[in-house]
């Protein structure tokens, strides 16, 4: 029986509290000095992948963190580290040559054959392009089974069973590995990096390489012809009491 | 230096391929393929969004759909307007949705019927299955279009709906998922579109559907429902959520939503979330009560209609968006405005 080699590739974006602002040629959201972090749901992934070493229901020979994105992008590969993976992979890619999911998803691929993973866990989508696609994508390169937004996910031997979030409730499917699973809110409580482990996490190894080392290069497909704020509603009214209300709701044709 | 030269040429070169790719798609009618869900025999209508999306890009529309009763699903389908054609596959294999054989699936259809565009729902079924179709067909998926600008030009939300991208595709085939709430479903009866059999590759599926469990209701769909009221961490419990809310929204015969921080407490169930990472809804009404609006809820509601709101904090953001407010404590106010209603 082999154990987990679980690969988790983690993204930088603007921070879930800050409220992004389109820039004025409108060609994309403002990104220089705006505070950045790990996508929330990489956080959850990372988090998964640490506890399922914990549980020990089947061994997990290595954590692997990953990312692909500009220099910076290492900050969230250390964090990831202080979480519990035992090593980082950065692909350095500058910001004007960002990947698309489908790109992500080839370089994935190419990551997954050489790291020999076995189990794979992404968020359900990133924060900045809300695309959610990356996971599937990857599973469908690997044609590997695929089990997104997932709530729970439980491993034995080979076997994987996976709750996960669907409309009006919850399903559950089981497969065998290797496996690509995507994380949904609900999954975990991700826990924070202390500071013991922040300061081992600068001596843990941190590989450097470029879309060229796999082969690739940022080739897109999609083209931003403009990036605009959306419209802004109108300021409404205050009223003073639940019978304002009700004549108001009247007035504007909602009741 | 001659390798950068190389790949420079190589770049350009691509470049104008693309460009003529584009040009010949351009000259060609748009020919879509909608792809519908069903479930135990019953045809989603939320999933005829897709349609809608479709007749927006001119030229052909073909339905698609899959599983156990394909034929009278796609017959039920076949009456919906704006579709020439349904296809159905009739096989058990395809009743739960499961990406591993309905890609392949989808992937046989598109190819011997050479769509231009492929549309699905941006649902639980169109986000799990879409991406790995367009990874097998080599494309750059668009997600969660809210409209249609040409042929090959889509508008999207980014961060949360707080900024929106118009992107024009290169790919020749376009997969997109579609926000329901941005098309609303056509018509149901008066269409006449004929029914045809697709073709079942059969692709051995690894993955087992074991269960579900879905949460049981009288109430409207959250995602379709002309009402949603909502409810937050402002309602303190589960019981007084439960005391509280569904009353209120029986007075209205609206459907229930919840903040991500009453569905972290307990309060209310996951799949009633409204926000960036839940359910997206545009009702006429949406109402909420104890909910501040955080970026991530405000993703979910801010195209409805009219917004009220009920919270004591009269800074709360969901102030700036609300068209009606009302500064107060919602356990006297909910109780109130329930009896108002009913009267």
């Amino acid at each position: 029986m082999s154990g987990l080699r679980i690969l988790v590739p983690v993204k930088r974006v603007i921070d879930y509290a800050v409220k992004p602002r389109v820039n004025r040629a409108q060609t994309s959201v403002e990104t220089a000095n705006v505070k950045h972090s790990m996508n929330p749901f990489d956080e959850l992934s990372i988090e998964e992948a640490v506890r399922l070493r914990e549980k020990k229901t089947t061994p997990v020979e290595e954590i692997v963190a990953f990312s692909a994105g500009p220099p910076k992008a290492q900050d969230i590969l250390r964090t990831a580290m202080a979480m519990g993976a035992d090593r980082g992979i950065h692909v350095v890619v500058e910001e004007k040559d960002s990947l698309e999911p489908l790109g992500v998803a080839k370089l994935l691929r190419k990551v997954v054959d050489e790291q020999k993973s076995n189990l794979v866990i992404l968020g359900k989508q990133s924060i900045d392009d809300d695309a959610a696609q990356t996971g599937q994508m990857l599973a469908g390169l690997l044609n590997w089974p695929q089990a997104t937004q997932a709530s729970k996910v439980t491993i034995e031997d080979q076997t994987v069973t996976v709750v996960r979030e669907v409309d009006g409730g919850v399903e559950t499917l089981k497969a065998k590995l290797p496996m690509i699973i995507t994380t949904d809110l609900r999954l975990n409580e991700p826990r924070y990096a202390s500071l013991p482990n922040i300061m081992k996490a600068k001596k843990k190894k941190l590989d450097k390489k470029t879309l060229g080392d796999y082969g690739l290069d940022s080739e897109i497909r999609l083209k931003t012809v403009k990036v605009t704020e959306p419209p802004t509603r109108q300021a409404g009214v205050k009223v003073d009491d639940v019978d304002g209300m009700i004549s108001k709701l009247k007035e504007l044709g909602a009741l | 230096m001659f390798a950068a030269a190389r790949t420079s040429v190589l770049r350009s070169a691509r470049a104008q391929l693309r460009q003529t790719q584009s040009h010949a798609a351009c000259a060609r009618l748009a020919s879509t393929l909608a792809v519908l869900e069903a479930k135990e025999g019953k045809l989603n209508i939320a999933s005829l969004a897709a349609i809608t999306a479709g007749t927006k890009l001119g030229g052909s529309i073909t339905a698609f759909v899959a599983g156990s009763g394909g034929k009278s699903i796609a017959e039920e389908a076949g009456k919906a307007k704006g579709i020439e054609k349904v296809i159905y596959v009739d096989n058990a294999a395809y009743d739960r949705g499961l990406a591993e054989n309905w890609a392949p699936l989808l992937v046989e259809n598109i190819k011997k019927g050479g769509y231009t565009h492929v549309l699905t729902g941006h649902s639980a079924f169109g986000k799990n299955l879409m991406p790995r179709v367009a990874a097998l067909l080599d494309v750059q998926q668009i997600s969660d279009i809210t409209a249609i600008e040409s042929e090959d030009t889509f508008v999207r939300p980014i961060y949360a709906g707080n900024a929106i991208m118009t992107v024009q595709s290169s790919d020749t085939t376009k997969i997109i998922t579609v926000r329901g709430t941005a098309f609303p479903a056509p018509e149901t009866e008066g269409g006449s579109a004929t029914v045809e059999e697709g073709t079942d590759p059969k692709a051995e599926c690894p993955t087992e559907w074991i269960s579900e469990d879905l949460a049981k209701s009288d109430r409207p769909d959250l995602g379709s429902a002309s009402k949603v009221v909502s409810g937050g961490r402002g309602l303190k419990s589960k019981d007084d959520f439960d005391k509280l809310m569904p009353p209120l929204a029986d007075a209205l015969g609206a459907a229930i939503g919840a903040s991500r921080a009453a569905v972290d407490s307990g309060f209310a169930d996951n799949s009633l979330q409204v926000g960036q990472t839940g359910k997206n809804v545009a009702p006429q009404l949406y109402l909420c009560a104890g909910i501040s609006g955080a970026i991530q809820h405000l993703a979910g509601m801010k195209d409805s209609k009219v917004i009220a709101a009920i919270n004591k904090d009269p800074d709360a953001p969901i102030f700036q968006v609300a068209d009606v407010g009302l500064v107060g404590d919602l356990f006297d106010k909910v109780p109130e405005l329930t009896e108002k209603l009913k009267q």
